[in-house]
């Protein structure tokens, strides 16, 4: 498998598996970052994957001699046997959307945007196969890929302060949720019962990169037996 | 216990961060200037993982119910005890019934106060940093309010020799007769040279935004927080416009958004970022951007990477022989 190495700041290590995003870097990534996590060497403080590389943290203290260069070498030891494609078992995580409504106040204008009727909206964002590239921006916060053109709509010209936690929202051609609530300009569609984010469980973030998901719409009733009298 | 008479202006739990979990997102936190944070760990006896109280600027009235041990590191806030100053860097007992004052700033940015044994704070993926934006961790996932009130552990170890050396009655407060050696301590102006190394994409920024970038001041806006530094002076583009692909980034991490004015990535940083990256600030500079206020000066002075490791290296060496020599007076 061909990557780069190179540095970022004097504690972290960037393996650079591709240059453009796609399902081929995404299973390279995804490799690396099994491989990282099975062996767990002493140096490593922690890695984050991404699009097209994966970061690794490390402790200087754990070499002698110059620490990038040894870590370096560590590396291309440990990434000799690697073999991309066959560590990428992908879960799919089904997540219940309440579309429209109180929650999804800006389905009337991507449907509008886009000259379909919100129930249009709906089927075609509840039918798309989407996959989880990396989790970033915010604590269980998933960059999704796969979203229809045919929904896309431009971000807000003005930011609301406060989008609450569950929130799917759309920006330009991806589509999203907050797992905690935050200012943005996302057109949001709808919201999930789904908690995204969970501090106190192992892992904390309900979806890992390489998940697939697929979103299907519920009723209001179901969605408020899912919360379960939770607000 | 100790009781928060009147909050600061931002008071939160930190301490070294929360490591293991930006994969998933989670924001490490920690101390913005983690120098500081350790040597006020160790000078009263804790580990450096302790929870410190991180205060900016201004910081509270704090009154304490019980007998401590503190120290007080970083940006001088002028600590005082009825109208007294208190020192910095070196072990302080505070007797019970006493109220501790600090602030305003005199220099630098942000003191560390830690206490003998610790606070009682709860460990939240293995860390007690606040990070306030997803109300997490630290003392309930917020800056101290007034009326709040301060637990701390049961003192062992050194903490406790330390302390019972220390321990006087009816003195009101009573520090070490010794500090640490000068030349570990920063040294605060408002004018900071910070060594970094090349960022990522260097390479990609225009030639003269290069030179901007090594020869000239940037200023500290007030737009500055734990999650990043933002910088005013000569803007930096790229060569050629282009979007970068969302990657990892870290603390110190010098970003230049579209608007061409850079930004330091600190403490709360979120971990992934999709802005190229002029350079990143040598580990041992990071408590010296801390300490940086608003409308302070920074300028950047490149090093080779192998020279920032060098002296990452040097600065634990020197920390570990802190440590040691305080647990010799102690002994």
């Amino acid at each position: 498998m061909d990557y780069t190495l190179s540095p970022l700041g004097d504690q972290a290590v960037v393996i650079e598996v591709d240059r453009d995003i796609s399902m081929k870097a995404q299973d390279k990534v995804l490799a690396v970052t099994a491989l990282l996590e099975e062996r767990s060497p002493d140096w490593m403080v922690e890695s984050v994957p991404s699009y097209t590389s994966v970061t690794v943290f490390y402790r200087l203290e754990a070499f002698e001699g110059v620490p990038y260069e040894e870590v370096c070498k560590r590396i291309h030891q440990l990434l000799a046997g690697v073999q991309p494609g066959r560590s990428a078992s992908r879960r799919t995580v089904r997540i219940p959307v309440l579309y429209g409504g109180e929650w999804g106040p800006d389905l009337p204008f991507v449907a509008e945007h886009n000259g379909l009727m919100p129930e249009e909206v709906i089927s075609i964002h509840s039918s798309g196969e989407y996959l989880v590239h990396m989790i970033g921006f915010a604590p269980g916060f998933p960059f999704i890929g796969g979203m229809s053109e045919k929904i896309a709509a431009p971000r807000r010209k003005t930011p609301r302060l406060r989008i609450p936690a569950r929130t799917i929202g759309i920006a330009g051609k991806q589509t999203g949720v907050y797992p905690i609530e935050t200012p943005g300009g996302w057109q949001l569609i709808g919201r999930t019962p789904l908690e995204l984010f969970l501090p106190e469980q192992n892992p904390p973030s309900l979806l890992v990169a390489g998940d697939r998901i697929e979103f299907y719409p519920i009723s209001q009733k179901e969605y408020d037996e899912m919360r379960g009298g939770r607000p | 216990m100790i009781k928060v008479r009147k909050a600061g202006l931002s008071d939160t739990i930190q301490d070294l961060g929360r490591f293991g979990y930006q994969k998933f997102g989670v924001v490490t936190s920690g101390a913005m200037d983690a120098f500081a944070h350790r040597v006020a760990n160790l000078l009263v006896g804790n580990e450096e993982t302790e929870g410190t109280l991180e205060m900016t600027l201004v910081g509270p009235r704090l009154y304490f119910e019980e007998h401590a041990v503190i120290a007080l590191c970083g940006g001088d806030l002028s600590a005082s005890i009825n109208g007294k100053p208190v020192p910095m860097w070196k072990p302080v007992f505070i007797e019970k019934g006493t109220e501790l004052k600090i602030g305003p700033a005199v220099a630098g940015c942000r003191m560390y106060l830690a206490v003998a044994g610790g606070f009682e704070i709860p460990l939240l993926m293995g860390s007690r940093s606040t990070y306030l934006k997803a109300e997490l961790g630290g003392y309930e996932g917020r800056v101290l309010k007034t009326g709040d009130t301060l637990k701390v552990k049961g003192r062992n170890g050194q903490a406790e020799q330390i302390f019972s050396r220390l321990e006087c009655a009816a003195c009101g407060i009573q520090s070490a007769d010794w500090t640490i050696t000068k030349n570990v301590l920063p040294v605060l102006s408002d004018h900071y040279e910070i060594r970094v190394i090349k960022g990522r994409q260097y390479d990609l920024f225009s030639k003269e935004s290069r030179h901007r970038f090594q020869t000239s001041q940037f200023a500290v806006s007030s737009q500055s927080d734990r999650m990043g530094y933002r910088l005013t002076g000569p803007t930096l583009q790229l060569e050629t416009e282009q979007e970068l692909i969302s990657e990892a980034v870290s603390f110190g991490s010098i970003q230049v958004p579209a608007d061409g004015d850079p930004i330091i990535l600190m403490a709360d940083r979120q971990t992934t970022g999709g802005y190229p990256k002029i350079g990143q600030v040598a580990s041992v500079d990071l408590s010296t951007v801390a300490q940086a206020r608003p409308g302070n000066y920074l300028s950047f002075r490149e090093i080779s990477l192998e020279k920032a490791q060098e002296l990452y290296v040097r600065r634990e060496r020197n920390l570990q022989e802190l440590k040691t020599g305080i647990a010799l007076k102690f002994r």
